[in-house]
């Protein structure tokens, strides 16, 4: 994870050089963001990685607040209308503050109880402690802490029905905004699933791993209807997470429950193996719209259309990426999605067969970008308007597209380091 | 080297050329398909190495070349992948290398390179001719605008089939297999600024992903039962099958095999276009025709059939032969029959020369999955050999036919459609290698009897099912037979024979050399392709030349199949229904003008045909339009916009309420309240006392002069008591 956070920060700043006011607070502000990110990735101490937590949101906030998408508004009760950016920016801070509240009470619950905030000596202790608090048993409390915990990261990753301040703050976040979200800011959750959840509270996540699959399964299919239903492309992007980060869920939810089976190990390492993949996947998809959008500055998908002859190597990069998000076998999305799905299989068997059609649905809303922007007849209006993508974009591109191909072929060599802490961690 | 290291190599030069084309060459044409037909040719080569060192080995079946490595680190276990070449590999892998050269260096000549840029030519459409420099207003045909993009993504597909064949287990097959789907999704949809390739690319990607993903599930589903996807591990270890077999898993009654089989089937019958996932197939032909020929011939389609092939001892478990058939096999045998029959109906009745083919495409792996279905294995496999060589003959052929038409489309200037057959007639004279080249694989798609390849396969799946009592599947089959032989010599009779219907078939001409040579040298095998297989017991030349090909790819099997005794019946019927068919075909068309003579006869059922039984419109219906009004209306503005951000815009608003209850009746009035009037009460007793602030030393010192005196004589009083 700090792999792919420090790649793809620089290639965010570097993919954000159009930004042409207020550059200082921006670069700024983008590093607190960073500092957070990896701060998360790096605490072994509850506290830290709560104060890292929300570290990260401030700067995301400002970020969409002052950078974001210009114009369009939203409609709220009574009439009351609101810039698109702001809303977004409201939405995206107090979705992600109501689910810290409860992850920070759920902090302390812990540190009273075990004396410590140390996650190593808690990973030992917790899961055997005995005793009560305020009165209540220890099982109440765990299961307490346990839906405090799950609540928070299911709203950062999202979990559906968590999902909808994601399309809003993707949508209107800045090109290098949108890349660290889908790329860093969601795996935090998934992130703190697999840190801080399955170990702290195997027993719980057993119990409620059922829950856990039955949204994962509905995140995979209603994002994917969901991003199949849109007309703006970034949106229909964002959408494309969900429905990717579905998949981390479903299998984080099968190795919950059955911990140390052969298919558990599987299904974590798909998982988070996903979760890079993502990463890479959804930062270049977001960037390419980012690049198309600069150039016509809409992103509505109708305004396109038969692109190609004047784009052609920003064609071929869309087509490129959009494939390796589709899942297409030989690219890198494929390998772990094909983990998850073997390893969730003989576990939830109804949830990942239903899961299928949300698959399917990737497929049509990938080919429906596609062809509304690149195919067709040419939409005459853009003919002379438009260039090609530049050099320095390109070079933001290329060790994401390099990777996407790399992993596809040969993903030993990061499943293997994957693998070893799956085992070490969950075998 | 040894082998397995020449066939670890088989699928890179594709791949290479596909990189190389893309990222350096993409410039120049000479160049580029200079890289695309070279990697071809590499592949051909080692290919051919590998069949002929294949042959060398005895008992190939049992002691298959193999080579392995791990490729997914998974808890204490890697997950291997590696290169199996058995014989039932072998045989594909040479056909495959031989229709794959073919077309690479076919699409040359279709591509017109050398002739000069079209001034009106842009990328994303077909090319609209030029004209000459030396010869101003002439015209000829101009080269293809992203000429080295096409060899890009044949090389790509060329890849993907070769990396399926030589596979040693399920995933990296499926890898094949759905890099190949992306190939077809861009190579039909290569004309992209034409809308309808760009549907048809789409239909085709999503049509075949619905098969895809069942097929996923099998795989996922297989991997749990046996822990293994290596076919040599699962399929040749009768201990498991066995298991797997009678293991139930409680849905509709099916063992683990059963199910398995039918979500791997399900994955061939998008793949192989069967019904009622064979709609793409048709629109497919939205592409240029050497994609025709590569998809409906060489790989993708036979690449379904392939793995059910490979599947096979899975798909059979429990199953002996001559008892009753598993479900998988009931399901297949049914499939693959209707869709024989089913697609063989809707050829009589197209225009267009190669919607008929992709038809007939449908029809013929009907028959091999029908075959399959029956347990007849060799035969099915057989059918997938000759079929890829006359039907890669047959769609190179109908290219050439509409590479002449156009020319003369440009040479006259018509306003007329260069596919539909019925402005052709009397190609003859004007195309005779295309003719002769077309007639073999029109005569080899209908079974010809005893001189063409696909007579002896057809006939040795008639027999088969003959032999084993499966009537129904025997009846169907010889009737789609007639409908073969019927809609073939239509083909030949409307296109070649008869007179020129319109000014453009007069002005026809005979295609360059780059597609002629490759039509003769498929013409070649689609005749002797079938003299490998002919039955020994057959009568009069049975025996003349061995029947290597039944004992070959019979040992792929655990057990060999048995070679099917000879019967005069089924014999009969195979000559009679391809000579009937063939006959009432020349004999309805001979004389046809610009209509259709069965339309009169026929009807409603004519109507019913043409629109290929209104599938379209009925999946339009009843799919991909509920589809849509889901995902935008429900899934998005209702679920994501009304009820999710409408219940949390309403929590917003309540704690919006509530924050201003709290402002309105708690902040304001009590504690700002409270705030304001210790403020105000401060404010005032200031207001006060200021009055005695006058800044007059004078009253000031009085005020000081009063206090000390106060005190002086209150502390006088007190001590005084």
């Amino acid at each position: 994870m700090v792999l792919l956070t420090t790649l793809l920060a620089p290639l965010a700043i570097l993919a954000s050089f159009s930004i042409e006011e207020k550059v200082k607070p921006y670069m700024a502000l983008f590093l607190a963001l960073e500092t957070g990110m990896l701060g998360v990735f790096l605490s072994l101490d509850l506290l830290l990685f709560f104060v890292f937590w929300e570290l990260g949101l401030v700067p995301m906030f400002f970020l969409i607040d002052q950078w974001g998408s210009k114009t369009g508004e939203r409609e709220l009760w009574g009439g009351m209308k609101v810039s698109a950016r702001g809303y977004a920016s409201f939405k995206f801070m107090i979705y992600t503050m109501a689910g810290s509240l409860g992850l920070l009470l759920a902090i302390q619950m812990l540190g009273v109880v075990s004396g410590t905030f140390d996650m190593l000596a808690l990973f030992q202790s917790w899961p055997s402690l005995t005793g009560s608090l305020f009165g209540l048993s220890i099982e109440t409390v765990k299961a307490v802490a346990f839906w405090a915990f799950a609540i928070a990261f299911a709203i950062k990753v999202p979990v559906w029905p968590f999902h909808t301040w994601l399309p809003d703050a993707h949508t209107e976040a800045p090109t290098a905004g949108s890349m660290i979200l889908a790329g860093v800011l969601l795996k935090l959750g998934a992130y703190g699933f697999l840190r801080l959840v399955l170990p702290l509270y195997p027993e719980q996540a057993r119990q409620y791993a059922g829950a856990l699959a039955l949204l994962a399964t509905a995140a995979i299919i209603f994002g994917a209807l969901s991003a199949y239903g849109q007309r703006d492309f970034k949106r229909m992007v964002a959408y494309s997470s969900v429905n990717h980060m579905g998949i981390v869920v479903l299998g984080i939810a099968a190795a919950a429950y059955a911990a140390g089976t052969e298919s558990a190990t599987i299904a974590l390492n798909g998982a988070v193996l996903q979760m890079f993949n993502h990463g890479i996947s959804a930062a270049a998809m977001f960037f390419l719209v980012g690049v198309i959008y600069e150039r016509t500055h809409t992103r509505d998908l109708e305004d396109w259309g038969g692109l190609f002859p004047l784009v052609p190597v920003f064609g071929s990069l869309l087509i490129f990426s959009s494939m390796s998000s589709l899942g297409l076998p030989g690219l890198n999305s494929f390998v772990s999605e094909f983990l998850v799905v073997r390893g969730a299989w003989p576990i939830f068997t109804l949830f990942t067969a239903l899961s299928m059609i949300g698959l399917l649905f990737t497929g049509a809303y990938i080919l429906k970008g596609i062809a509304k922007t690149l195919h067709g007849p040419l939409n005459e209006k853009w003919k002379g308007h438009i260039s090609d993508i530049n050099r320095r974009e390109i070079i933001v591109l290329a060790p994401l597209v390099v990777l996407m191909l790399w992993l596809g072929l040969w993903p030993a060599w990061l499943l293997n380091v994957i693998n070893q802490a799956v085992v070490k961690l969950f075998g | 080297m040894t082998t397995a290291t020449w066939t670890w190599l088989i699928p890179l030069p594709p791949l290479l050329a596909f990189f190389l084309i893309l990222l350096f060459t993409r410039r120049n044409n000479a160049v580029s398909h200079t890289v695309g037909v070279g990697a071809a040719a590499l592949s051909w080569l080692l290919g051919m190495i590998v069949f002929v060192a294949a042959l060398g080995v005895d008992h190939l079946g049992e002691h298959p070349i193999t080579s392995s490595v791990g490729w997914l680190p998974l808890g204490d276990k890697i997950f291997s992948i590696g290169v199996l070449v058995d014989p039932l590999s072998a045989v594909t892998l040479f056909f495959v290398a031989w229709t794959v050269l073919m077309i690479f260096i076919y699409s040359i000549g279709y591509h017109n390179f050398g002739q000069p840029r079209g001034a009106q030519d842009v990328p994303g459409l077909p090319p609209h001719g030029a004209t000459d420099a030396k010869h101003p207003g002439h015209h000829v045909p101009s080269v293809e605008p992203m000429y080295a993009r096409f060899f890009a993504f044949i090389a790509l597909f060329a890849f993907g089939m070769y990396t399926l064949v030589v596979s040693d287990n399920l995933l990296t097959l499926f890898v094949g297999w759905e890099i190949m789907g992306l190939c077809s999704y861009l190579l039909i949809g290569f004309w992209y600024a034409k809308p309808s390739a760009r549907a048809a690319a789409i239909k085709a990607f999503m049509t075949t992903r619905v098969g895809d993903v069942f097929m996923l599930l099998g795989i996922v589903a297989l991997y749990s039962a046996t822990g293994t996807l290596n076919f040599r591990e699962i399929l040749y270890n009768h201990e498991l099958l066995q298991t797997l077999a009678s293991t139930p898993v409680g849905v509709f009654g099916l063992s683990a095999a059963g199910l398995i089989g039918l979500l791997l089937f399900i994955g061939t019958v998008g793949k192989s276009a069967q019904w009622p996932l064979h709609v793409w197939l048709p629109d497919a032909m939205e592409g240029p025709t050497p994609v025709s020929a590569m998809i409906h011939a060489a790989t993708m389609v036979s690449a379904g059939v392939y793995m059910v092939l490979r599947i096979f001892p899975l798909l059979s478990a429990g199953w002996v032969e001559g008892g009753d058939l598993t479900t998988p096999m009931t399901v297949m045998a049914f499939i693959g029959a209707f869709s024989a029959l089913f697609a063989a109906s809707i050829a009589v009745a197209q225009k267009d020369i190669k919607r008929v083919l992709a038809y007939s495409t449908i029809s013929q792996l009907g028959y091999m999955i029908a075959a399959l279905g029956i347990g007849a294995y060799v035969a099915a496999a057989f059918h997938l050999l000759t079929h890829a060589f006359f039907k890669a003959l047959l769609f190179l052929g109908s290219g050439s036919v509409i590479h002449g038409m156009e020319h003369g489309v440009q040479h006259t200037g018509e306003q007329i459609d260069a596919q539909d057959m019925f402005n052709m007639g009397g190609l003859k004279s004007k195309m005779p290698i295309t003719f002769w080249a077309f007639l073999i694989g029109g005569f080899s798609l209908s079974g010809f009897p005893l001189i063409t390849a696909g007579f002896w396969s057809k006939d040795e799946i008639l027999a088969d099912a003959f032999a084993n009592g499966r009537w129904i599947v025997f009846a169907v089959l010889a009737l789609s037979a007639v409908l073969t032989g019927l809609y073939s010599m239509r083909q030949i009779t409307l296109t070649f024979l008869g007179t020129p219907r319109t000014k453009a078939a007069e002005h026809a001409s005979e295609s360059v050399r780059t597609m002629t040579i490759p039509l003769m040298v498929l013409a070649v095998f689609a005749i002797g392709a079938g003299w490998m297989g002919i039955p020994n017991t057959f009568p009069g030349i049975g025996g003349l030349l061995p029947s290597w090909f039944h004992e070959f790819v019979g040992g792929t099997l655990l057990e060999p199949p048995l070679e099917v005794e000879f019967n005069i019946v089924p014999l009969l019927v195979s000559f009679s229904v391809a000579l009937g068919g063939l006959a009432l075909g020349w004999l309805v068309y001979r004389r046809a003008g610009q209509t259709d003579p069965l339309r009169k006869p026929l009807g409603f059922i004519y109507t019913l045909l043409e629109n290929k039984y209104y599938f379209d419109e009925l999946y339009a219906w009843l799919f991909v339009r509920p589809a849509k009004w889901f995902a935008e209306q429900f899934s998005y503005l209702f679920l994501d916009r009304q009820v999710i951000d409408g219940a949390l815009h309403r929590m917003a608003r309540v704690i919006f309420a509530l924050g201003r209850v709290f402002r309105n009746y708690f902040d304001a009035p009590v504690v700002n309240g409270f705030g304001d009037f210790t403020a105000s009460v401060t404010q005032s007793l200031g207001r006060t006392l200021r009055k005695i602030q006058t800044g007059q030393v004078q009253q000031y010192l009085l005020f000081v002069a009063l206090l000390a005196f106060g005190g002086l004589f209150y502390y006088l009083l007190n001590t005084l008591k």
